[in-house]
């Protein structure tokens, strides 16, 4: 692994400004202007990918399972605003979708969050803390405050599902799959009403969330304290 | 300005017409050989020479050099040649004129039957569609072929000429007379100057007759002064100097299937044209109808087809009787005079049924009642067409025989005990059930089987047929009266009761198809329903048509069809353009299989009706033309539905997307000039100074903001564009609400904003990309327009009809009167304009609602002041509060499992 990440756009101007952000936040830049000399690069094992979509020679979709295969963790940079599209990538298994225009600080924090995920993937811990809650993934246990915190076997699997890919945006289809099975995969209804008894339970203000954040029309993210991203 | 002085809107609209058509003259002549075509020729070289673009379409010189000669300054379009039946005709190419397009055209012999295979049976019809495509036509006509007139020459010159022209033609032109007087005229027919027909040269000497063509000439001077009298009438009318206006003169005449309709109906076309009233020629349907031979049938269409061509509304009206027929629509139309045919029935069928004349004038106060005398034709045995119905059978009589045998029986029975005068009484029993049960004849049988019986069973001398009582004559009589009274009742109203149930059925049907019609809402549909209902009442094949890119084009037909013969299509698209029927008995194209029927509507006509027999007879018999003319109504009226609903539909979207697109224009300019400007500004201020963390800020929110207006108007041009997807999913307020405030923290930094939506509140289904843009749009109009540090409150809350959630912020509100204005027009805030823009916003947050079937309000609050934009949630759209997934009871895992 080259730690090096890997920034993929036909416009010079984008790739600028990315690098220029990037490398003041430490990393290290490889660039790319279409699909294939993307395709080649991915040789040299880069930490993340930054991918656009609209790429000259291919569309920049067709990637994203490759990348994934390689388990090089991705990232959609794009101008394509379309839910359809969003959802596809994210299902497809890139980790987060960015529209442009962005906020530099944000892409910066998704970076990191793909980064953290690429490195740690191999062991992931047994027990995760998001503020001041922890969830103890083998002993199926919650605790907020020191004080454990009842719960469902569907709300402790949907905090589980969201808690293994902390500070990814998880699809509904996906976290309907993984928690009510295949056959449930339209029913949001079911994910809206467990995401408001899991944040009755473990939020501070269950109005104002941060624990479990809401990307309307797309899914879910456990927010990863100490992002900047947060409110 | 007194009512008198108006134009009548009739007469402006005659006038309209004929400036837009071509302009029409004919040149009128009494009698072959005045030197008609000699007229037209010489106007023609005239308006040839003032430059004007005239051909001749027909003219028959009838080989003679001198009338050559006058041909010769003129383009001549070729006739059409074709072979009929062995033979090769000429006929004027209509075709050919209309697609040279000249300014006038010239065509001899208006009242010219064409031969089989044109387009049109008559010249007339010809000119016609000549003038209807704006070329001007002159023309020229004898009298004698005035169809009104008909009748009256035949009279006097014992010539009938069987070519006709309708009287609405000519009141359609100007007239030019071309007069010789008659000695004049019969010298140059000594000189060989008058082309004569062969087969008119036997007839010659009498018809060139001093008297005769004195007559003519009369004719034909007074028929001039009509129509310029006429031409007169209109022109005053228009001009709205009513004075001299005869109005309110109608007159209907009354036609049977008798020979001499056809004249009965000149002869009121002429009455009404004299006293320039209008007209309508009327049927009377009764009971006898039944019994009508085909002959009858088609003699009873053809004198109401006259009527129709020659000007008159025409109506078939079912009734017990003639008499109480016309009647019934003589009041009913108003009308003021009456025209009928003098009966030639015999005196016992007066005696019975009463004159129809003696009827009217008792039963018509102030009607004027004009008997014309039977003309032209003899009488068939018109009288003996009274049937009795049901047609009796054989067991009618035996009946008779059986029921009074019985009755004889019985009162043998019962003599011991009554007396022998009662008997007579016993007979009325089976005399009266079998008049009225069978009828007239079977009831004469029993009433004279009866006194047969009474007399030789029961009178002294008994068993003898001996009378020796007069009083057994009274009985008689009476027995046979009684057999007559009964049958004519009972037939009276068994008849009333068929009428009345055909009424009811007619009714029914029309009922049912508007019932069907109502019932289907697409073209395609529609057209099958009346291709299958017509085809069902009416007992024929039907194809339905209409028009696609200008070629026809079969949209329906019962039975199946897919291709029509080249004659067919030509008619249902002369139908369809010129918006009469055509077709199998029509004035047009009559050589096809198929009848068409245009639908016509105040849109035009929208679709041709095609109704065809497999045995070739009349499709639509005239006893059913009424109902058919209704049915006709109807398609008409589902089609004029169907595209009035599809111009609304239309008209809606268009009008939506102007305004879009209008407003859209008017605020990009601002809203992306206002955040760019800030932009720019700070970046200026960031050149050559220590980057101030303020002015950074600035740059990213005004930036952010600048790119939600390119996410809002590329939503717009979505919209603009009908590619809005709406993708409704049930989404938890609570969670969109968080969702928005998260997304605006940056604009929004230290100023509270207070989420107040319970979380309880039921799901909604909505777009939640849509849903967050209105948030985040109402959250930006708050920041700008609330009081800098105030906090804004988003507040959710449920009511009997659904949900609610506001936007609610501290500020100087909106501006009295404008709270609908605000989302529609893209108004803003007066003074705004500091604070940057939010038209766009605001009119994305109504587009987006409205796409979603929810309300949008904008409202003032006071204490504090400020503004209340209210999003609501219809009750349709929540989802019922449960928790599939979890509804098994299913246990909560503890921190100690």
């Amino acid at each position: 692994m080259s730690g090096a990440i890997l920034v993929v756009d036909d416009e010079p101007a984008i790739r600028r400004l990315v690098r220029g952000a990037l490398e003041r936040a430490g990393h290290q830049v490889i660039e790319a202007t279409t699909a294939a000399e993307a395709l080649r690069a991915f040789d040299s094992a880069p930490a993340v990918l930054l991918l656009d979509l609209g790429l000259p020679d291919r569309d920049g979709m067709e990637l994203v399972p490759l990348a994934v295969k390689r388990g090089i963790p991705t990232l959609i940079l794009s101008a394509r605003d379309a839910t359809a599209e969003k959802v596809a990538a994210l299902d497809l298994g890139a980790d987060d979708y960015v529209v442009k225009p962005f906020d530099t600080d944000e892409l910066l924090a998704r970076v990191r969050t793909a980064l953290r995920r690429g490195q740690g993937n191999a062991t992931s811990p047994a027990v995760l803390k998001a503020g001041d809650v922890e969830i103890d993934l083998e002993r199926h246990e919650v605790r907020r405050g020191g004080g454990a915190v009842r719960l469902t076997p569907r709300e402790f699997a949907l905090l589980a599902e969201l808690a293994r890919h902390p500070g990814r945006v998880l699809t509904h289809s996906h976290l309907l799959r993984a928690v009510w099975g295949p056959a449930h995969d339209d029913d949001v209804e079911y994910l809206r009403v467990a995401v408001r008894a899991l944040r009755h339970k473990l939020e501070d203000d269950p109005a104002r969330p941060r624990l479990i954040r809401n990307e309307p029309a797309i899914g879910y993210r456990l927010t990863e304290i100490g992002d900047r991203i947060d409110l | 300005m007194p009512a008198s002085a108006r134009p009548s809107p009739e007469a402006q609209l005659k006038q309209a017409t004929r400036e837009s058509r071509g302009a029409f003259k004919i040149f009128l002549g009494a009698a072959p050989g005045v030197g008609k075509t000699f007229e037209m020729l010489t106007e023609g070289a005239q308006r040839l020479r003032a430059g004007i673009d005239v051909v001749v379409g027909v003219v028959e010189t009838h080989g003679r050099a001198e009338t050559m000669a006058l041909t010769a300054p003129f383009e001549i379009v070729p006739r059409r040649q074709f072979e009929e039946s062995g033979r090769n005709v000429e006929e004027m190419d209509l075709d050919a004129i209309l697609a040279r397009r000249p300014a006038l055209v010239l065509v001899d012999e208006l009242a010219h039957t064409n031969a089989a295979g044109s387009r049109h049976p008559k010249r007339w019809q010809d000119v016609i569609e000549l003038l209807d495509a704006g070329i001007d036509v002159l023309t020229t006509v004898n009298v004698q072929h005035i169809e009104s007139l008909n009748d009256v020459v035949a009279s006097f010159t014992r010539v009938r000429v069987r070519e006709t022209v309708p009287d609405s033609v000519f009141e359609q032109a100007e007239i030019e007379i071309v007069d010789l007087p008659p000695d004049e005229l019969i010298e140059r027919l000594k000189e060989g100057k008058v082309y004569v027909p062969e087969e008119a040269s036997r007839a010659l000497g009498h018809f060139f007759s001093k008297s005769n063509l004195s007559a003519l000439r009369e004719l034909a001077l007074r028929r001039a002064a009509q129509a310029v009298d006429q031409q007169m009438l209109d022109h005053v009318r228009a001009m709205g100097e009513g004075g001299a206006w005869a109005a309110g003169e109608r007159i209907v005449v009354a036609v049977s299937e008798q020979p001499g309709a056809e004249s009965l109906v000149r002869t009121a076309k002429r009455i009404a044209d004299a006293m320039h009233a209008s007209w309508s020629a009327v049927a009377v349907e009764t009971a006898r109808a039944r019994g009508f031979t085909d002959a009858d049938r088609e003699r009873l269409a053809s004198a109401l087809r006259l009527a129709a061509s020659l000007g008159a509304t025409i109506a078939t009206v079912p009734a017990d009787s003639v008499a109480a027929g016309i009647i019934d629509y003589v009041i009913e139309t108003n009308a003021t005079q009456v025209v009928i045919g003098k009966s030639r029935r015999s005196l016992w069928f007066k005696l019975r049924n009463g004159s129809v004349v003696d009827t009217l004038l008792r039963s018509l106060d102030g009607v004027a009642v004009h008997v014309i005398p039977a003309s032209g034709e003899r009488m068939v045995a018109a009288v003996g067409t009274r049937i009795e119905a049901p047609p009796f059978p054989i067991n009618a009589y035996v009946a008779a025989v059986l029921l009074v045998m019985l009755t004889t029986a019985i009162a043998k029975l019962l003599e011991p005990v009554i007396n022998t005068n009662a008997v007579d009484l016993l007979y009325l029993i089976p005399v009266t059930a079998v008049a009225t049960r069978f009828g007239l004849r079977p009831g004469l049988l029993a009433g004279m089987l009866a006194v047969f019986a009474y007399n030789f069973f029961f009178l002294p001398p008994l068993y003898t047929l001996t009378v020796t009582n007069p009083q057994n004559y009274v009985v008689l009589l009476i027995l046979m009266a009684v057999a007559v009274i009964c049958s004519q009742f009972a037939e009276r109203l068994r008849s009333r009761a068929l009428m009345g149930v055909r009424i009811a059925q007619d009714n029914a049907r029309l009922a049912n198809l508007a019932q069907s019609l109502a019932a289907v809402s697409n073209h395609q549909a529609t057209a099958q329903t009346i291709a299958s209902e017509v085809a069902r009442l009416f007992d024929v094949a039907t194809i339905l048509l209409d028009d696609e890119d200008g070629a026809i084009r079969i949209v329906a037909a019962d039975p199946p069809l897919d291709a029509l013969s080249p004659v067919d299509i030509a008619a249902a698209e002369w139908s369809f353009t010129r918006g009469e029927p055509a077709g199998k008995d029509t004035a047009t194209l009559t050589a096809c299989d198929w009848q068409f029927r245009p639908l016509k509507t105040s849109l035009g006509v929208l679709a041709v009706l095609g109704v065809a027999r497999q045995d070739g007879r009349s499709p639509i018999g005239s006893d059913r033309s009424v109902l058919f003319a209704a049915v006709l109504g109807q398609a008409a009226l589902a089609h004029e539905r169907l595209v009035l609903e599809d111009d609304i539909r239309e008209m809606h979207v268009l009008e939506e997307r102007d305004k879009l697109r209008a407003a859209l224009l008017s605020s990009i300019s601002h809203d992306l000039r206002t955040p760019l400007t800030s932009v720019m500004a700070a970046a200026q201020a960031l050149d050559g100074r220590n980057p101030d963390p303020a002015l950074i800020g600035t740059i990213r929110i005004e930036a952010a903001r600048l790119g939600r207006f390119f996410d809002d108007l590329i939503d717009m041009s979505r919209i603009e564009a009908g590619a809005l997807n709406v993708d409704v999913e049930p989404i938890d307020l609570t969670d969109a609400v968080a969702a928005a405030a998260h997304d605006m923290r940056a604009v929004y930094g230290k100023r509270p904003v207070n989420l107040a939506v319970p979380p309880d509140l039921p799901l909604v289904r909505a777009d939640a990309r849509l849903l967050h843009h209105i948030l985040i749009n109402l959250l930006d109009n708050a920041a700008k327009y609330g009081a800098p540090g105030t906090p804004v409150i988003i507040e959710g809350r449920g009511t009997p009809d659904g949900l609610l959630l506001s936007v609610i912020d501290e500020g100087p509100g909106l501006p009295p009167g404008s709270e609908d204005a605000i989302f529609g027009t893209f108004a803003r805030i007066e003074g705004g304009d500091r604070t940057g823009g939010t038209g766009l916003g605001l009119a994305i947050v109504k587009g987006f609602a409205d796409a979603m079937g929810l309300s949008v309000a904008a409202a003032n609050r006071e204490e504090p002041q400020g503004a209340i934009f209210t999003i609501g949630f219809p009750r349709a759209l929540l989802v019922k509060p449960q928790a599939p997934g979890f509804e098994n009871g299913e246990a909560e895992t503890g921190g100690e499992a």
